[in-house]
C-alpha cells in the first residue's frame, strides 16, 4: 500500500473541522494571539518621526517585521504540540492508528491542517500591517518598508518558520506524555530560527540576499526533511502503551 | 436459541457480509505460540488459537490477564516479542501492518470519538482512511446497523455513553471487515446500553460475521460466542463453554427427595453411568455420571422403586463463571505457592 493522499485529506479535513469548533483555537490562537503581534509594530512605525537616522529607522522596521515573523513561528506551535499527545489523552489516537493509515499519511495530514490555517492567519495580519503602514505612515517609512526586499523576505519565511515550528511542535508531540509539557517546549524549541532572524533583523548579522537565501535554503531542507525524522521518531507502540519497543 | 437474535435481525439491517465470510474451513485468525514482553514483563506467551470464519470467539480473562495487548498485537498496533500469526489471511509483521489494517477493525474499550465533530464526521474521517468509495452508502448502512441513523448530525460530545459506544461500532463496521475485534464493548454501560451492544453482537453473528470478543463478563462470553479462550498471560484452555465445563467438572445429576432415602448406596450403586454419589442436604443426592441422559431415567427408575417421593433430578451446570473461577483460582493458589 502507497502513500495515499486521501488519506492525509481525510486527518486534515477532520483537524480543521475540528479546529472550527474549538472556540479556543479560533478566538485566542488563530484570532488575539495574531492581533497582538500587529499592535507593537503598527505603533513603532506610525510614531516615527518623519525625520529620522537611516539606522534608527532600520531598527524600527527590524523590530516591526520581527513581530510579524513571531506569527508563523509561535501560532502554530501550540496547536502542533498538540496534534499528537491531544489526540492520545482524548483517546482518539488508537482508533486511528488502527486503520490502514500510515504515520507518514497521519503526520502530514496533521501538519498541513496546521499549515493552512497559520498561513491564511499570518498573511492576512501581514497584509493588514502593510495597509495600516501604507495609509498612515510617513511617506519616507512608507518607501523603505515598500520598497526594500522587506515584503518578499516575508512571504517567504513565513512558510518556511511555520513548518519548521509545525514539524518541531508535531516531534515533540509525538514523544510527549502530557500536553502542557509538549506545548512548552515546543514554544522554546522556536527560539533558534526566530534568533537568527532577529540578529538580520538588527543588523547585527548584516542582511544580505546570500545570507537570507541560505537560511531559507537551510529552512527548506529542515521542512521538507522534517516528516521523515519526525515519521522515524512516531512509535506506535510507544504512543499506544507508553512502553518504549 | 432464544428470541433475541431473531427479533434483533428483525430490528436493525447489519451490513452485508462482504468481505466478511469465507470459505468454510479456512481460519480467520491463526496463531502459533505469540507473545509479547514489555522489559521483563511478560503480557502473554505462548498463545496458541485458531478462529474460524463466521465464527464469534471469545477471550476472556481478568484484568491484566493480556486480553488487550493480545487484540493490539494482532492489530499491528504492537510487534509480537515472539510467535506467528495470520490475520485475515495475511502473515502478521510489520510491513504487512496497513494491509492487515484495512481488512479488519478494533472496537477499542474506550469509544474515541472526536466530542467537537457529529456522529457522520467521525465516521466520514475514517471512512476517508479506510479509502472507501462509496462512504455516504457505507456510512448510512452502517448507521443503519446501530440504529442511529437519526443522530447523524449529533455532535458526539452530546451522546450518552451507550450511544458512544454503539458509534464506536458503527465506524469498526465501516470498512466490512473479515475479523471485528471488540474489545470489552459493553465495560461501564448500563444494562439497557449492555443489552443494546449485545442485540448487536448477535445480529452481526448471525450475518457470519467474524467477532474476536474480549470480556471479563462471563454471561456475555457464555451468550454470545461460539467457543471462549481464558487466558491467564499463557491460554488456559479453549473450547465450546460445554467442553470447557466437561474439561474441569466431572458431569452430575442432582436429586432431591421428599424424605431422605434409607439406603442410598443400594438405590445409587450399580445404576448405568452412574459413578458415584454424595448427599447433598437434607434429602438431596449428587451422582457423579458418565452420561446424564442415560443416568437420569435409570435414578429416576431406582428412586420409584426405593418408594422415593421425587421432588426434582436434573443434570448439575456448572455455569462459565464456574469454569473461570476455577481456573483462576489455581493460577492464585499456584502463585502463592
Amino acid at each position: 500500500m502507497s502513500f495515499s493522499w486521501a488519506r492525509v485529506r481525510a486527518i486534515m479535513v477532520k483537524e480543521l473541522t475540528d479546529y472550527r469548533r474549538n472556540r479556543f483555537v479560533m478566538v485566542f490562537t488563530m484570532t488575539i494571539l495574531p492581533l497582538i503581534f500587529i499592535v507593537a509594530p503598527t505603533i513603532q512605525l506610525l510614531t516615527a518621526p518623519a525625520v529620522i537616522a537611516s539606522s534608527k529607522l532600520d531598527a524600527r522596521i527590524g523590530i516591526s517585521l520581527l513581530y510579524m515573523l513571531l506569527i508563523p513561528a509561535l501560532v502554530p506551535s501550540t496547536v502542533a504540540a498538540y496534534s499528537v499527545v491531544g489526540e492520545r489523552e482524548q483517546g482518539t489516537l488508537e482508533p486511528i492508528l488502527i486503520t490502514p493509515v500510515r504515520r507518514e499519511e497521519f503526520l502530514v495530514g496533521k501538519a498541513l491542517a496546521v499549515l493552512v490555517p497559520t498561513l491564511v492567519v499570518a498573511y492576512a495580519i501581514f497584509g493588514i500591517f502593510l495597509a495600516v503602514v501604507a495609509l498612515f505612515a510617513h511617506p519616507g517609512i512608507r518607501s523603505a518598508i515598500f520598497a526594500g526586499s522587506h515584503i518578499p523576505v516575508q512571504v517567504l519565511f513565513t512558510p518556511l518558520l511555520a513548518g519548521w515550528s509545525i514539524w518541531v511542535g508535531i516531534a515533540i508531540s509525538a514523544r510527549s506524555s502530557d500536553v502542557r509539557v509538549a506545548q512548552q517546549l515546543s514554544v522554546f524549541a522556536n527560539i533558534p530560527p526566530i534568533a537568527i532572524v532577529a540578529l538580520m533583523s538588527f543588523n547585527v548579522i548584516k542582511p544580505s540576499t546570500a545570507i537570507a537565501l541560505a537560511l531559507a535554503a537551510a529552512l527548506l531542507a529542515l521542512d521538507a526533511l522534517g516528516w521523515r525524522a519526525v515519521a522515524a521518531m512516531f512509535d506506535r507502540e510507544r504512543l499506544i502503551t507508553g512502553t518504549r519497543t | 436459541m432464544d428470541a433475541t437474535p431473531a427479533r434483533a435481525a428483525e430490528k436493525r439491517s447489519v451490513p452485508a457480509a462482504g468481505s466478511l465470510t469465507a470459505p468454510s474451513g479456512e481460519h480467520a485468525l491463526t496463531v502459533d505460540r505469540l507473545s509479547k514482553r514489555f522489559g521483563e514483563r511478560v503480557a502473554f506467551q505462548d498463545v496458541s488459537f485458531d478462529v474460524g470464519y463466521g465464527e464469534v470467539f471469545g477471550f476472556l480473562g481478568p484484568n491484566g490477564a493480556g486480553k488487550t495487548t493480545t487484540v493490539r498485537t494482532l492489530g499491528t498496533l504492537i510487534s509480537p516479542s515472539s510467535g506467528t500469526a495470520t490475520v485475515a489471511g495475511i502473515p502478521l509483521s510489520a510491513a504487512n501492518g496497513p494491509q492487515i489494517r484495512s481488512r479488519i477493525s478494533i472496537m477499542p474499550e474506550t469509544p474515541g470519538l472526536y466530542q467537537r465533530l457529529t456522529v457522520a464526521e467521525n465516521l466520514r474521517c475514517f471512512a476517508g482512511l479506510y479509502e472507501l468509495d462509496d462512504d455516504a452508502e457505507r456510512i448510512e448502512r452502517a448507521l443503519r446497523a446501530v440504529n442511529l441513523q437519526d443522530r447523524a448530525g449529533d455532535p458526539c460530545g452530546s451522546l450518552s455513553k451507550g450511544l458512544r459506544q454503539r458509534v464506536a461500532l458503527a465506524r469498526a463496521l465501516l470498512n466490512d471487515p473479515a475479523i471485528l475485534f471488540l474489545d470489552e464493548p459493553t465495560a461501564g454501560l448500563d444494562p439497557v446500553a449492555t443489552h443494546d451492544v449485545h442485540e448487536l453482537i448477535v445480529a452481526l453473528r448471525e450475518r457470519g460475521v467474524t467477532i474476536f470478543l474480549t470480556t471479563h463478563r462471563l454471561d456475555e462470553a457464555e451468550r454470545l460466542c461460539h467457543r471462549v479462550a481464558i487466558l491467564s498471560r499463557t491460554l488456559r484452555l479453549i473450547g465450546t463453554p460445554d467442553q470447557l465445563r466437561a474439561q474441569l467438572f466431572n458431569q452430575a445429576l442432582e436429586v432431591r427427595v421428599l424424605a431422605p432415602l434409607s439406603n442410598p448406596g443400594s438405590t445409587f450403586t450399580g445404576l448405568p453411568a452412574v459413578d458415584g454419589w454424595e448427599a447433598s442436604g437434607a434429602g438431596g443426592y449428587r451422582l457423579t455420571v458418565s452420561d446424564p441422559q442415560t443416568a437420569a431415567p435409570a435414578v429416576a427408575r431406582a428412586l420409584v422403586s426405593a418408594g422415593a417421593d421425587i421432588l426434582s433430578l436434573s443434570e448439575s451446570r456448572h455455569s462459565l463463571e464456574d469454569v473461570y473461577l476455577e481456573l483462576i483460582n489455581e493460577d492464585v493458589e499456584a502463585q502463592q505457592r
